[in-house]
């Protein structure tokens, strides 16, 4: 046997074997896989909370079997006939569907928590940054309508790059129409509770986002109305490391809590039941 | 200031003021050559006017010549009392309001003030509000309310303040509380884009029952060169980005976000502000004298309809 079978096999012995392990996206740290995913994505040796999608976000919040998703079918519009320099709007939204197996930045469905019966909105920041566009902000306003109707709290989780450029104004008046919606579980003394994780930004976070009765986080998540750079650019001045993080904002006033996903369901079945007051 | 697609204007322009200096008595030809100069320029003006590209129309609702808040103020009310101060943390410069009268109504008049020379710009920040504006203007909203004044919103503003302070005092949350207590207003609410409709920075108090528009203003979800920038990877391709946004006061009457378009004068607002005035004042009247006969709840309601109708999806039959 030479040196080189020699080599390979002893490369084998301390190589981590594929699928086995996860990697922390921040802190490097190998997990083990079934841990990693069992904690939906939360680092165990740093906390970082890594970006879910919407359907793990319902296996994490809602109660087994009892999501019924609704308004699914809505996909998005093209107001504007909109083209750059890379190809047409159209082709951008029919990608981002067939790459997600999503119809649009927002899934809209009610579920239990717990067993109290909820209508709950969840954005996926897969589907183009999880943009607000005109079909996003109509699935918002119809799950608002719902929990109208149905006498019932709304969760909304975001997690959005801002407004979608590529509906143009239409976009913007997404913003006011789903707050709109907002106003109206207000005077109707129904709860609403937002659920910032991570990014929330733009026309996300200048509308629903920011509004809840009580607003929430998750750690880490960075939260803001304009991004970084642009604030950087105009200031001219560098900005402290952890700028519009999660944590910064609490400080700052404009969170409740921060809440680490191993915890959120409880936490939220507690509000839901001092939200909900003399109904439950 | 001179844009380009006005260079031949500016050229006429230039020869009549020549002419004019001279005595007819040495010129026989003077009144017939200025006379014909000035349907020339008139009839260019036309043409120019009538063939601007969405970017032509940034440059316009741009000007520096352009009627501000406070020529609005000036020339549309019998008087204006300012009302300072959000009562939390300060006195936005860039976002003011106060109480006023135009013709005979009584009315809560918010909006933003950019400022003319470089050291009124920077005093009112290019008029660019800081959380403190948004949160004076609801303030204000909030009175009117209560004394059951109808609110008029000038918007002109090149976006809500992109700074660090901004962020820490929760700019993104002062803009969604207006979003959110404006669809509450038991009080009509008129709304005239005058110039740049900055994106948030101008919806924050733009949520109303009649939204006009001047011809020649813009209103977008970002600046052209923002877009560009990102989607073309060039702010160069800014006029593509104008073009492709859809931000002229003609497409957004066809997308039904606006309600009306009020005329400027031939040449733009830069050329005739005090006209440009008059015409806003009579449309603003005439929005008040409407929306006056609407009860509290009916406007609310129509309000939430009218929103909720923009960008709204066919579900799909399943």
């Amino acid at each position: 046997m030479g040196w080189f079978t020699r080599s390979t096999a002893k490369k084998q012995q301390t190589e981590i074997p594929e699928g086995l392990f996860a990697v922390c996206p921040r802190c490097k740290a190998h997990i083990y896989k079934d841990e990693y995913e069992n904690a939906f994505k939360v680092c165990s040796k740093c906390n970082y909370h890594e970006r879910i999608t919407a359907a793990e976000r319902i296996r994490l919040i809602v109660d087994k079997g009892t999501f019924r998703e609704f308004n699914a079918g809505i996909k998005p519009n093209d107001p504007l006939g909109f083209k750059d320099a890379k190809g047409t709007y159209q082709e951008k939204a029919e990608s981002a569907i067939a790459k997600t197996g999503l119809h649009e930045a927002v899934v809209t469905g009610s579920g239990d928590i717990h067993g109290l019966r909820t209508t709950i909105a969840i954005m996926d920041f897969r589907f183009l940054g999880g943009s607000l566009a005109s079909a996003t902000g109509e699935k918002i306003l119809l799950a608002a309508e719902h929990a109208l109707r149905m006498k019932r709290a709304l969760l909304i989780f975001s997690a959005s790059g801002g407004a979608r450029m590529h509906e143009g104004i239409v976009s913007l008046m997404q913003m006011a129409k789903t707050c709109a919606g907002i106003a109206k579980l207000d005077r109707a003394g129904l709860p609403y509770i937002s659920i910032m994780t991570d990014p929330t930004y733009g026309g996300v976070s200048a509308s629903y986002a920011t509004v809840g009765d009580i607003n929430i986080a998750e750690p880490g998540a960075l939260i803001g109305f304009a991004g970084r750079r642009v604030i950087e650019q105009t200031i001219k001045e560098k900005l402290p490391d952890d700028f519009q993080t999660a944590e910064y904002l609490l400080d700052h006033g404009f969170l409740d809590a921060i809440v680490n996903r191993a915890e959120l369901k409880e936490y939220l079945h507690s509000m839901l039941l001092y939200g909900l007051g003399k109904k439950v | 200031m001179n844009l380009e697609f006005e260079n031949e204007l500016a050229e006429i322009e230039e020869r009549i003021a020549e002419l004019s200096k001279l005595d007819s008595s040495e010129y026989p030809q003077l009144n017939k050559d200025l006379g014909a100069l000035r349907r020339k320029m008139k009839n260019l003006t036309k043409k120019i006017y009538d063939n601007l590209s969405p970017w032509d129309t940034v440059r316009i609702a741009r000007h520096p010549d352009r009627p501000l808040f406070k020529d609005f103020i000036d020339g549309m009310c019998t008087e204006f009392i300012e009302l300072h101060g959000d009562r939390r943390a300060g006195d936005d410069k860039a976002l003011i309001g106060g109480f006023a009268t135009i013709d005979k109504h009584r009315v809560m008049l918010i909006g933003m003030v950019k400022g003319r020379s470089v050291d009124e710009k920077v005093y009112h920040n290019f008029g660019m509000p800081n959380p403190e504006g948004y949160r004076k203007a609801l303030r204000l909203m909030k009175l009117a309310e209560k004394y059951g004044l109808p609110i008029v919103c000038l918007v002109d503003t090149p976006a809500a303040y992109p700074g660090k302070e901004a962020e820490e005092r929760g700019q993104a949350e002062a803009i969604a509380r207006n979003l959110t207590e404006m669809a509450n207003l038991e009080v009509p609410i008129v709304v005239v884009i005058t110039g740049e409709g900055g994106s948030g920075g101008a919806l924050g108090i733009a949520v109303g029952d009649a939204i006009l528009m001047l011809r020649y203003a813009v209103y977008s979800v970002i600046p052209p060169e923002g877009c560009a920038a990102i989607l073309w990877r060039d702010a160069e391709m800014a006029p593509q980005a104008a073009d492709a946004l859809k931000i002229t006061a003609d497409s957004l009457l066809e997308l039904g976000i606006i309600d009306e378009i009020i005329d400027e004068p031939a040449g733009g607002a830069h050329r005739d502000p005090e006209t440009t005035i008059q015409l806003t004042q009579t449309a603003v009247i005439t929005a008040l004298q409407r929306l006056k006969r609407q009860s509290p709840t009916r406007l609310r309601d129509n309000r939430y309809n009218k929103f909720a109708r923009m960008g709204r999806v066919k579900k799909p039959r399943t």
